[in-house]
């Protein structure tokens, strides 16, 4: 167990459709310690989304496998890792561009890295063909920073 | 999700009331194909008043039913899209082709007398 986190949770569950909601609204659940802004929770909850939703639709395809679900929180800064043991990508450049997708028939966007790297501060994808992939995120929360501004430059009767 | 279709202006309406993503829209996307079918619109009006999630999947969705309404020789414009539904329509820049209803007031009242 690390012990610089200063709190951290982990799920696993099988790769079925209907667990994008759960999985998506435990991190904002969890999260919501930081006291996050709408905004940032509902960022969060779309990268989390189709980092799940890749798991399920790419790595095990129509198999059913485990996908983790790791969520950790340092000072005000949170932490996703997202992995499967699926197929792997097999070039993540390629998969990274926007619209490109493998699966155009069953309308896909090819959107789902474009948005978890504009929702989230930091994302880092590992990934092995055959044996599976991983996917880190971050997202520093701004609102309690800001708020602690904002009573100061009350305080200091700059509002 | 409720639909409604105006007659006089061959216009349907759907208001959208559950979460976006890989898991509901196969379902959605099945309804709206039926109705799209059926009635054959000018315009498709999907009301987002009621969606309090959205991700890509909703992208793709949108420009499945944009291509299948172009095909029978309709428009199709979006309404009532709440700021982080937004960002995601204008990173993906779908607004080119499917444009918000400037009259969001009126679509309000039009969905509710239904």
């Amino acid at each position: 167990m690390n012990n610089s986190f200063d709190n951290e949770m982990k799920i696993d569950f099988l790769s079925k459709s209907n667990n994008e909601a759960f999985a998506r609204i435990s991190v904002a659940a969890f999260i919501a310690q930081l006291d996050p802004t709408l905004e940032e929770i509902a960022d969060i909850k779309t990268a989390v989304s189709e980092a799940v939703t890749n798991s399920i639709i790419h790595g095990y395809e129509e198999k059913t496998g485990i996908v983790k679900l790791i969520c950790k929180i340092r000072d005000n800064e949170v932490f996703i890792e997202i992995s499967d043991t699926g197929k792997g990508i097999e070039n993540i450049e390629i998969a990274k561009q926007p619209l490109y997708t493998t699966k155009s028939n069953l309308e896909r966007a090819g959107m789902g890295f474009t948005i978890m790297e504009s929702f989230m501060d930091n994302v880092e994808i590992e990934s092995v063909l055959g044996l599976g992939t991983k996917v880190t995120m971050s997202k520093k929360i701004k609102s309690n920073c800001n708020k602690e501004d904002f009573a100061m430059s009350v305080i200091r009767g700059e509002e | 999700m409720n639909t409604c279709y105006k007659k006089e202006d061959k216009q349907l309406i759907f208001k959208i009331d559950e979460e976006i993503d890989e898991c509901s829209v196969q379902k959605i996307r099945r309804k709206l194909d039926n109705e799209i079918e059926r009635y054959m619109p000018k315009k498709v009006i999907f009301d987002f008043n009621n969606v309090s999630f959205m991700d890509s999947a909703g992208i793709g969705l949108l420009i499945g039913r944009y291509k299948l309404a172009n095909m029978l020789g309709g428009k199709v414009e979006v309404a009532n899209i709440s700021p982080s539904i937004r960002k995601i329509f204008e990173m993906s820049g779908i607004l080119k082709i499917i444009p918000e209803v400037d009259t969001m007031q009126d679509l309000q009242m039009e969905v509710n007398h239904e």
